[in-house]
């Protein structure tokens, strides 16, 4: 009796549970962690997962893939560009969307999406039991930030249906960021972030801020232009105009060579996010030429510029849609299994201050498998929610739980030194509870001003020191460079509060907002029986 | 950081509230992790929402917006002609009404071109097309992808641009009669987007100063425009059967793209210089030139002019003296000659009264020496000065005849002794 997380991406899906020494990911009977979200029906067989993949090249119109997208939509609404390789999603007879698949001569098959989501969570499921060999109670998926209520509609149902009890749907940038701050319980530290989410299909980002453990998201987008088969489209040209070079063959000719190259790419791609040179090995490309190169990753990089300079815009946009600028941002995680390229995460790097953290396994070597991310997350929650009943869980969802206030600027106080000191950052939800320690002066009454923040940025060009033992001095290609900083100032005075008599070095503020949104200010000397002097603000 | 002192004016309270602080914002948190539960369970224990509370927690939530970010494409339809389109003239078809853009144009960044492309491939992929009945419809759908393909690279876009003749705006008919400025700012507007130089100065309007149209000129003068005529290409067989036939084709490519190059230079050169000489503003300058030209040299001229203005002055009184002297000696002329008439007249009156004097009384009874009388007294007259004459003349005015031959007498004694008169020529009087 336990409980999973799954992810389910258009691409490729994964499990996770929570075993005694932390989240693990299940992998499937092939040994698969990020399992491919693909079915094919060949013959009386059914195929799952890399199998069914593997079956792209020779049967490429009984293999269904990416079918995720298209739970719950209206078929006028739906990207049919998506399955242009694969079995076609097309209205079946019966007004459902899915896919018509030949399986052999004269016998034919019809498969609507939601039968698809249903084998497929069946097969997750199979792997998980088999993994853990007990039965599942509850399952907690994620699901992208735009799903409509239809379409969690529809996913639960499936899910029901393929024996899986949905204990909540989360949303995939929340479970990963879950998963990811659940390390040493960085999820207490108030800060900012930006969920990226690289997928083979589509990229989502989100700014999530976590105020004392509460998650709030402030702006989400999507882009479905961006995603990876881009970048193996860019990789797969490459490969087809050297091929061409070299055998005046065109190897984008038929179907099967174009899946072939795709193959190629995404396994060329892989290799070269964790090793600087991969090579490829294609038989029977086109004319039943063999083909064998290979590929560094600087080519791979120049190659794919193009698409690779699209994703940090796309981040910047997202940011600039919560109202905030990237001097906010205190920490960016990429997610998804295109956050492995190493370029995609410096060119998004380079995109933030330095100070900004970018968890990315090219930057950061702690952090690993960007595609589990979302999985374990949901795992982590399903854990969480292991021990509450239906009706609880579904009393926490309510809106009137859920819709929370949040303050619209930061609060904090004025020290010795004139300058501000952030207690509630902006964004904070209430009911919330704050203290921090401060040097007083003993044997001394004690003022403590209570002040909303007002913030700026100061630009502030440094020059290029000029490297003196230069030989050729005429050039130079270092430019000005423009440091950004955010400054905190004390704006509108809320109250003062005084400390009378105060005998310890070290005074105890502590700001508090009730669910009422009345702040109340209690300052005390850290003595034990110290009387506590206090006041309340109200809010506009 | 430590706390400052709390200062000496501060007074006894101990705690003072000044201000409220910002409205807070409604936001829905996510429901995910111990604290979200430990706050849902805190919430919900022993706790009952009143209606009141839960109709208020769905008010006014600020929520992550979802909706369709497509807003600034529009929902533009391609018309029947263009769907039906050969795809395999698709360089003839207006690309961005393709995609559905025609309303942005060179103007669509990037983002949206991206945007634009996929919304309509989900509208018109064929395989939507056929399960809607009808098989081979995919032909608009490969101009879609072409669209795509040559808008999403800089370099063929720019290609394309150049010859783009749906953002191009045609200046105002000459013979019609329009606004200046409302007539050819979209033509400049459309014109700008060849420049390698941005931005590109505005036409600005009538209250422009002249450095901003000088300046504005200047630019399109020395147009240095990106403008390529590749796209226009015949294509070149890609065949390597015949390679004469294919360099032919290409010199022939080079030289008409140079040639449409001099010509579209030409044709803005033409365009400027039109611009140029129908520009109100510039009639305005011109004349304000003039103005300030004028009023500069009247500024410059002062010295000298006061200097004639000063001469004219002083020859206008000098003329005006010599006249008023002219007149003054005129009238003294006159004046001279009426005394001298009067004392002509007078002379002659008294005369006549002298020779009367004698007449009138008989020639003082001895008439028979009337004549010598008359001779003598005539000579007497003659001797007589002017005063002399009124003298006498007065005197023997009025009275009887003895008196006025004594007074004659008298005036003959006084003539002999001063020696006028010679004593000789006297016979009655002597």
């Amino acid at each position: 009796m336990t409980v999973i997380g799954i992810s389910f991406g258009n691409t490729t899906s994964s499990i996770a549970h929570l075993a005694k020494d932390g989240i693990e990911v299940i992998a499937n009977p092939d040994g698969e962690r990020a399992i491919p979200s693909s079915l094919s029906y060949i013959a009386e067989d059914e195929y799952h997962g890399g199998q069914s993949l593997a079956h792209l090249v020779r049967n490429p119109n009984n293999v269904i893939i990416n079918f995720r997208d298209s739970i719950g939509q209206s078929f006028d609404k739906l990207d049919l560009t998506l399955t242009d390789r694969a079995a076609k999603t097309t209205q079946l007879e019966s007004g459902d969307i899915g896919f018509k698949i030949q399986t052999s001569e004269g016998e034919s098959k019809q498969i609507s999406v939601n039968e698809a989501t249903v084998r497929h969570l069946e097969n997750l499921k199979h792997a998980a039991v088999d993994y853990l060999g007990q039965q599942i109670t509850g399952v907690v998926i994620a699901i992208p930030t735009d799903f409509t209520a239809s379409q969690k509609e529809q996913l639960v149902a499936a899910s029901e249906k393929a024996g899986l009890q949905v204990l909540q749907l989360i949303s995939e940038p929340s479970a990963a960021l879950l998963a990811h701050a659940s390390i040493d319980d960085k999820l207490a530290e108030d800060k900012t972030y930006v969920v990226a989410d690289f997928g083979g299909v589509r990229s989502d980002a989100a700014v999530i801020s976590v105020r004392g453990g509460i998650l709030t998201v402030l702006a989400t987008a999507h882009d479905f232009s961006l995603n990876g088969d881009n970048l193996d489209a860019a990789l797969a040209d490459h490969i087809a105009a050297e091929f061409k070079k070299k055998y005046q063959t065109n190897a984008k000719s038929n179907p099967r060579s174009i899946a072939k190259l795709k193959e190629a790419s995404v396994l060329a791609r892989k290799t070269l996010s964790n090793v600087s040179s991969a090579t490829i090995s294609i038989e029977a490309l086109a004319d039943g030429i063999d083909f064998h190169s290979s590929i560094n990753r600087l080519r791979f990089e120049v190659t794919c510029r193009s698409v690779l300079s699209q994703f940090p815009a796309f981040v910047e946009s997202v940011v600039k849609k919560a109202n905030l600028d990237v001097l906010d941002i205190d920490e960016v995680l990429l997610v998804g299994g295109l956050s492995n390229t190493p370029k995609l995460a410096s060119n998004i790097a380079d995109l933030f201050p330095e100070s900004t953290v970018i968890a990315a396994p090219s930057l950061d070597t702690k952090f690993k498998n960007p595609e589990e991310l979302v999985a374990r997350g949901a795992a982590l929650q399903a854990s969480l929610l292991e021990s509450f009943s239906a009706e609880e869980i579904a009393e926490s969802l309510q809106p009137v739980i859920l819709n929370t206030q949040h303050i619209s600027k930061a609060i904090g106080l004025v020290d010795a030194a004139g300058q501000f000191v952030t207690v509630l950052k902006s964004e904070t939800t209430y009911p919330i509870k704050k203290s921090l320690k401060l040097a007083a002066p003993k044997g001394q009454d004690i003022l403590i001003t209570v002040v909303e923040g007002e913030h700026s940025i100061k630009e502030t060009v440094i020059e290029p020191t000029p490297v003196s033992d230069d030989e050729d001095d005429e050039y130079s290609d270092e430019e000005p460079e423009v440091v950004r900083e955010k400054i905190y100032v004390p704006g509108s005075k809320l109250a003062e509060l005084a400390l009378r008599d105060n005998q310890s070095e070290e005074v105890e503020v502590t700001f508090s907002i009730n669910k009422d949104g009345v702040l109340s200010v209690t300052a005390r000397e850290v003595k034990p029986g110290c009387v506590a002097f206090k006041g309340e603000i109200q809010h506009n | 950081m430590s706390l400052p002192v709390l200062p000496s004016n501060f007074g006894a309270e101990n705690f003072k509230a000044t201000a409220k602080f910002s409205a807070p914002v409604r936001r829905p948190i996510e429901p995910v992790g111990r604290y979200f539960l430990a706050h849902a369970t805190r919430s919900l224990r022993g706790h009952t929402w009143s209606e009141y509370e839960k109709i208020e927690a769905e008010k006014n939530v600020s929520t992550v917006d979802e909706t369709n970010e497509d807003a600034d494409l529009g929902d533009e339809e391609q018309d029947a002609a263009l769907l039906l389109h050969d795809p395999r003239e698709w360089k003839t078809a207006d690309l961005y009404a393709v995609l559905g853009i025609s309303h942005l144009r060179w103007r669509a960044t990037e983002d949206q071109l991206r945007r634009a492309h996929r919304k309509q491939v989900l509208k018109h992929h064929p395989d939507k097309k056929s399960a809607k009945g009808g098989l081979d419809q995919d032909g608009f759908f490969k101009i879609i992808q072409k669209a795509y393909e040559t808008l999403a690279d800089p370099g063929k876009r720019q290609q394309f641009d150049s010859v783009d003749e749906g953002a191009d705006v045609l200046p105002p008919s000459p013979k019609s009669e329009y606004d200046f400025i409302e007539a050819w700012t979209p033509v400049f507007e459309a014109e700008g987007r060849f420049s390698k130089k941005q931005p590109v100065p505005k036409l600005g309007d009538m209250s422009s100063p002249k450095s901003e149209v000088d300046a504005f000129y200047s630019f399109f003068y020395n147009f240095d425009s990106w403008r390529s005529f590749e796209f226009l290409d015949e294509d070149v067989p890609d065949d390597s059967s015949n390679r004469d036939h294919k360099r032919y084709i290409e010199r022939k490519n080079v030289a008409a793209r140079k040639k449409k190059k001099t010509e579209d230079n030409a044709r803005l050169v033409e365009l400027v210089k039109r611009a140029l000489s129908e520009d109100p503003r510039i009639k305005l300058f011109k004349q304000q030139e003039k103005e300030e030209k004028e009023r500069k040299k009247w500024e410059r001229e002062a010295g000298s002019r006061a200097a004639a203005e000063a001469k004219a002055k002083a020859e206008a009184e000098a003329a005006e003296a010599a006249a008023k002297a002219k007149a003054e000696a005129e009238a003294a002329k006159a004046g001279a000659k009426k005394n001298k008439e009067a004392a002509k007249a007078a002379k002659k009156k008294n005369k006549r009264a002298l020779r009367n004097a004698a007449k009138d009384n008989d020639f003082f009874g001895d008439a028979a020496n009337a004549e010598a009388i008359e001779n003598e007294i005539n000579f007497l007259i003659d001797s007589f000065d002017d005063e002399q004459l009124a003298e006498y003349a007065a005197k023997v005015n009025g009275v009887d005849a003895a008196a006025a031959k004594a007074i004659l007498i008298e005036g003959f004694k006084a003539q002999t002794a001063s020696g006028k008169l010679s004593a000789s020529i006297l016979k009655y009087f002597a």
